[in-house]
């Protein structure tokens, strides 16, 4: 037999599982434009729908004429909350506990705002029709600082007045005013100002993380078909969690769950910005009611910069206190959080905030505390976790600001700082001071490795020749070396602490296995460009010994797919990973029986070997999982049911804390702003590597978003609350012109919890590296007394901390 | 509304005939007249460059262009680059150097890079970033994207070397 | 972003062009790649009820090169200019400032033609055709005219091309001595925060000529003939080329936007052009 020739070697590298950079699955039909995206689906009658949206910021609507538009050749509808009302669809609740306007129902709160939705036979006749729809509006005053709202007399949400005196509760408790939107509060107040009052040193500083977006290359869409024959609905969408969407549509529109079939096809692109549901998604469902054919909304990109899903804008007032030896004694951190004219931020329930409560980061703070207020201005809804797990990239923002601050304070290096401070490796899990439970850690071995990789004393060495340089006028640029240790925490998550909208946060999968010895397995996520079709075949083939070539990966179809919560917040490995390594076991242990009964010993004197099962101090005897699986479909086997199929819902005991070392060293041109990345290192420790290809191609492209957001990326708005940066021009994307290469390594310290050790890893790049990048600036002035600049580091505001600090002479 | 104009256009080495309003996007045309659906649209306003095709030589932003302006011109999408059975080199270099993640600028980068070597069969790594700087990747972060297309450009120039 | 519907011509020869334009008023707009003007039209904030596509208008193609004067066909493509072998040696600040003009798919689209005839601030080749002292040939019902670079250019979007005409072609001596365009922006694609155009002469140390304009710094493109004089006669050493810088600054009037307060441009533009100085008097 071929199998005796072979070495175990051979078998493990034959199934291409855990550990191997396995070639994609999904690129052939990538590379040759055969990938399904939703605005390629096409079905038979299909409309399309426009909308009619808001110039202003702030402003009743008056009327709406829509009798031009109609009487256009090619028009079949124009909705507005007035239709929607009946059917009670003008407003539809949002993820954070509070509701949003479908359409606009007597007053627009953000510029861009959903009006009206035009219904037509193909996308020209939709937008010649919106340019006749004539809204009379009458402007009011426009609120673009959270600061001024919370002082405000003008109040944007009239709906959440209530009827006396006292303003009723939110979703997340009392408000104390009417722009307000909750206090969240989590940690020891009385004992962290008591600590802050006592301690050797505080730093305190404001640390403003701006406004920006996810701005997937795919804007978002939907294509809904309602079979009125069968009473089915059918919802194609860039849904980061068709599940969740299928549920909330059935809530909101009332037909029952089981007629509701949603589908994510390929998406390009997420990274949070479709997790949220839309205005589009409903209007899209509420016309193929009405119409009784398919219609299609997909919007462009101006509306997707400055309508769906903004990310960040965070202002965090820290304290940070230490010893004068440097050991951190405290943090306090007050956020002011812009949540824009709805708060329809996705974190889960019980966290308004999301996990901005990792705040502590990479180091043993003993006390802490957080509050966070949420704010109504008007400005776009959202507050998505672009690239990140809930806010976690806000908190490592500030907790890497703040302890650059503090090492300014104490005129400290900061990676000896950091070093100081880190949990140790002796002290997992960590109990944080904010409430969590960190689950594995080596961060001193991991900080050293990334000090050594990139010569770090001679850096520091060469940075003081460059001041002196500078200040001896030989040279006009300036060497800034970026610091960052970061924390992460992922895969939300445990169902007793993590919902969204109710729904428990578990994912799920469910694997059938074919006669034949190949197999189908199905999950409750979706990839966006993560490859799962490729690294959950190679979890699966080191579980159950089948190559991962002969198992088939299917997501995104609910009618299909088990139960789950989707894909984001790096949530995929560490929940639905896991379900599927669970899976795979219920799989190995029914297979362990027939392997028993075939090869006539008892189930304990077999055990699993790569691609079989042998019998214990025999080896030469064993049944492959090829042999099993046919023998589980055709084979009579006393006691045991035909057939081979599991399914495992998984609801993880804790979060994932991947963690990282990343150190960027760059170039900056004092006169005109410009930078330059001359070197970007990046350590990453995701636990166990399931794909180390996949991992480098996710930290590349983490860290490129984490390079545009925190050098020039935002979404801007003028006092109008017109949006400043709503096309590619003015919202930065790099291109490979301005993108530097990356240097990639790793150490591995594996979830104990998780089945098979993983942590996730998308996520991490863009959590380490805005600070990386940030510091990096902040570190290039520090030798002029530079302490804190508001990102993002462009051109001008580069040029503005210069002069300010009185460098052009 | 527009007459509807008489339009030729040859695309993947098909001839196609069809009225259309001038105003209509080549990009429309191509996805939604001739079902080709490989090139995307990503900005609209020709930053990103997910619509590029070839268009008689000049690698083209078809969202900015007007299927009057292509009448009968000689169009090259994704779909014609290559085929499962004979799939271009970028084509499976880009799948070896893990050149893409989420795919939405994939067929405009690999029409825009087939073009690039064409023009320039032994391009530095910075030609093409510079060459390829019209087109925007989100996932990548381009590191592997200029890898697949410096090593599809090394074995182009293999291929082309042992067929002399 | 869908453009508003319109009638479409795509004449063949300049005669076409001018009747269309006669016949049409306001109403018709040439287009040479489009690039400039699709998106605005796809963003509803340009109505062309008749667009007239230049593209077959053979006459104004190709690039000549003779008797010391390079002239440019409007539909010269910036691609074309980068790709020209005889323009690299005649005039190679025309490739330099091709190069850093859009991206590489806009390139080939983009045209010398729409570029200089739009009147947009942000294009850099109005700059450079300062700088180089071009002609600009204008063709209407009357014939044909030459209007100077420098007199071309009134405010943003507005220049002294009639409604019904068009511009044709460009040419110039080609530049002797050194020549450099310095452009600072954001990143590939974008308009120049600043950018500034060089040509000089170095004779014996001595700069004998020198000529600087101006891109994106004022509603049309800067020539600033007290900079270029503060070069002449001097060795171009750090006071002179602050002289130039000075007086610069007195010709440009940047606006703030989303590129930057004005101090900052202000301190970009004279960074950009000393930049450019340095580059061009290295070169001369």
């Amino acid at each position: 037999m071929k199998d005796e020739v072979q070495t175990r070697e051979d078998r493990v590298a034959g199934l291409k599982g855990l550990g191997c950079s396995r070639k994609r699955v999904e690129d052939a039909r990538f590379t040759q434009g055969k990938g399904n995206y939703v605005d390629d689906i096409k079905l038979p009658g299909m409309l399309h729908g426009d909308f009619v949206r808001s110039p202003y910021a702030h402003a009743r609507v008056v009327s709406i004429n829509a009798e031009a538009a109609l009487a256009l050749d090619g028009v079949v509808a124009v909705i507005t909350a007035k239709d929607l009302e009946p059917l009670g669809l003008h407003w539809m609740p949002t993820l954070a506990g509070d509701k949003q306007m479908v359409l606009a129902d007597g007053k627009v709160l953000f510029q861009g705002q959903e009006v009206a939705f035009v219904v037509a036979k193909d996308r020209y006749v939709a937008a010649d029709a919106v340019e006749l729809v004539e809204v009379e509006y009458e402007e009011l005053p426009v609120l673009t600082d959270p600061f001024e709202a919370l002082k405000s007399d003008v109040v944007l949400r009239e709906d959440l007045l209530g009827d006396g005196d006292t303003l009723p509760d939110g979703a997340h408790g009392p408000r104390n005013h009417p722009n307000h939107i909750f206090t969240w509060e989590v940690g020891d107040k009385d004992a962290t100002e008591q600590v802050l009052s006592e301690a050797d040193v505080v730093a305190e500083e404001m640390v403003y993380y701006h406004r920006t977006h996810p701005c997937p290359l795919e804007t978002c869409g939907s294509v809904a078909s309602m079979d009125k024959v069968n009473g089915k609905l059918t919802l194609y969408g860039t849904f980061q969690a068709p599940h969740a969407i299928r549920t909330v549509v059935s809530l909101i529109s009332g037909i029952e769950e089981h007629n509701i079939r949603v589908i994510s096809p390929d998406i390009g692109g997420g990274f949070g910005n479709k997790v949220g549901a839309y205005a589009g998604y409903v209007c899209s469902v509420v016309a193929s009611i009405v119409t009784g054919v398919p219609v299609k909304w997909v919007e462009d990109r101006m509306e997707n910069l400055m309508t769906t899903a903004f990310a960040r804008d965070y202002w965090m007032k820290g304290k940070i206190s230490a010893t004068k030896d440097g050991k951190i004694t405290g943090l306090w951190c007050h956020t002011t959080a812009d949540h824009g004219g709805f708060d329809a931020c996705a974190d889960p329930t019980k966290f308004p905030a999301g996990f901005m409560n990792i705040c502590t980061g990479s180091y043993d703070i003993p006390t802490a505390f957080l509050s966070v207020d949420g704010v109504y201005t008007n400005k776009a809804p959202g507050g998505v976790a672009y690239r990140c797990s809930f806010r976690v990239t806000e908190a490592a923002y500030f907790i890497e600001r703040m302890i650059e601050v503090l090492a300014i304070e104490l005129n400290m290096d900061a990676a000896e700082l950091r070093r100081i401070n880190f949990i140790r490796k002796d002290q997992f899990p960590y109990q944080s001071a904010l409430g969590w439970e960190y689950d594995s850690g080596d961060y001193h071995t991991a900080w050293d490795k990334a000090l050594e990789s990139v010569g770090y004393e001679a850096l520091r060495a060469e940075q003081a020749q460059r001041v002196e340089d500078f200040k001896a006028g030989k040279t006009r640029k300036l060497l800034g070396i970026g610091l960052t240790h970061f924390t992460e925490i992922v895969g939300a998550g445990p169902v007793k602490n993590c919902d969204i909208l109710g729904l428990g946060m578990f994912d799920s999968c469910e694997i059938r296995i074919h006669p034949t010895g190949s197999a189908i397995a199905r999950l409750g996520t979706i990839s966006q460009g993560q490859g799962h079709a490729t690294t959950f075949a190679q979890i699966l083939a080191s579980e159950i010994g089948l190559p991962a070539d002969s198992i088939t990966i299917e997501e995104g179809d609910t009618d299909t797919a088990p139960y789950g919560l989707g894909t984001y917040g790096s949530r995929s490995t560490p929940v639905a990973g896991a379900a599927t390594a669970m899976a795979g076991r219920k799989i190995r242990a029914k297979a362990q029986m027939i392997a028993a009964y075939l090869l006539e010993v008892h189930d304990n004197d077999v055990e699993f070997d790569v691609d079989r099962f042998v019998v214990k101090g025999a080896p030469e005897r064993f049944k492959t999982m090829k042999e099993i699986a046919f023998a589980a479909y055709n084979q009579a086997i006393p006691g045991i049911e035909p057939g081979l199929e599991a399914v495992s819902y998984y609801d993880p005991p804790n979060m994932t804390y991947p963690f990282g070392a990343y150190i960027c060293v760059m170039e900056i041109d004092v006169d005109t702003g410009e930078h330059e990345i001359r070197q970007f290192y990046a350590l990453d420790d995701c636990g166990t590597r399931i794909n180390p290809m996949i991992i480098e191609g996710q930290v590349h492209g983490g860290l490129t978003e984490a390079l545009a957001i925190a050098m020039g990326q935002e979404i801007a708005y003028d006092e109008l609350g017109n949006v400043k940066t709503g096309t590619l021009m003015d919202f930065f994307l790099p291109t490979a012109w301005e993108t530097p290469n990356y240097t990639t390594d790793h150490t591995e310290t594996p979830s104990p919890h998780h089945p098979i050790g993983a942590k996730g890893v998308g996520e991490s790049p863009n959590v380490g590296g805005v600070p990386a990048f940030s510091n990096a600036v902040h570190d290039a002035f520090r030798a002029f007394g530079l302490r804190q600049s508001h990102m993002p580091h462009d051109h001008w505001r580069i040029w503005k901390t210069a002069n300010d600090l009185g460098l052009h002479g | 509304m527009s007459n509807k104009m008489h339009i030729k256009l040859n695309v993947n080495g098909e001839d196609h005939e069809f009225l259309a309003e001038p105003r209509e996007l080549l990009i429309h045309t191509l996805r939604e007249r001739l079902n080709l659906t490989g090139p995307h649209v990503g900005c609209e306003t020709s930053h990103c460059g997910a619509c590029t095709v070839t268009i008689d030589g000049k690698s083209v932003k078809s969202c900015t262009m007007f299927v009057a302006q292509a009448n009968g011109a000689e169009v090259t999408t994704i779909e014609g680059i290559g085929s499962p059975d004979a799939l271009h080199v970028l084509q499976e270099s880009f799948r070896e150097h893990h050149g893409l993640q989420c795919g939405f600028c994939t067929p405009g980068m690999i029409t825009r890079a087939s073009k690039l070597l064409e023009e320039n069969p032994n391009p530095t790594e910075e030609e093409v970033r510079f060459g390829m700087a019209g087109n925007l990747c989100r996932c990548t972060g381009y590191q592997n994207i200029v890898k697949s297309i410096l090593a599809a450009a090394a074995e182009l120039n293999a291929v082309k070397e042992a067929a002399q | 972003m869908i453009p508003a519907a319109f009638d479409y011509y795509r004449p063949n020869d300049v005669k076409g062009v001018i009747a269309l334009l006669n016949e049409h008023g306001d109403d018709a707009r040439v287009m040479a790649g489009g690039h400039s003007l699709i998106p605005m039209m796809k963003l509803r904030m340009a109505e062309v009820p008749h667009l007239i596509d230049l593209q077959d208008v053979v006459a104004l193609k190709g690039i000549a090169i003779g008797g010391g004067r390079i002239t440019l066909g409007a539909l010269v493509t910036q691609h074309e200019l980068i790709d020209h072998d005889g323009l690299a040696q005649t005039a190679p600040i025309l490739r330099e400032t091709a190069r850093q003009i859009a991206d590489p798919q806009v390139r080939y689209m983009g045209t010398v033609g729409g570029n200089v005839a739009n009147g947009d601030p942000g294009n850099d080749m109005p700059g450079l055709m300062q700088c180089l002292n071009a002609d600009f040939t204008l063709v209407g019902p009357d014939g044909e005219r030459t209007v100077a670079a420098r007199d071309f250019y009134e405010a943003a979007y507005m220049t002294a091309r009639e409604d019904d005409e068009i511009l044709v072609g460009v040419s110039f001596d080609a530049p002797k001595g050194g020549q450099a365009y310095e452009k600072q922006k954001r990143k590939i694609g974008d308009y120049a925060t600043a950018a500034a155009a060089v040509v000089l002469t170095k004779e014996n140390g001595t700069c004998t000529s020198a000529s600087i304009a101006m891109t994106n710094l004022s509603d049309i493109p800067v020539f600033s003939q007290d900079a270029s004089d503060a070069l002449i006669g001097t060795s171009v050493e750090d006071n002179a080329i602050r002289a130039a810088v000075a007086a610069m600054l007195k010709d440009i009037d940047p606006v703030e936007d989303n590129r930057g307060p004005v101090a900052f441009k202000q301190h970009a533009a004279s960074i950009i052009l000393t930049r450019a100085i340095k580059s061009a008097w290295d070169r001369a």
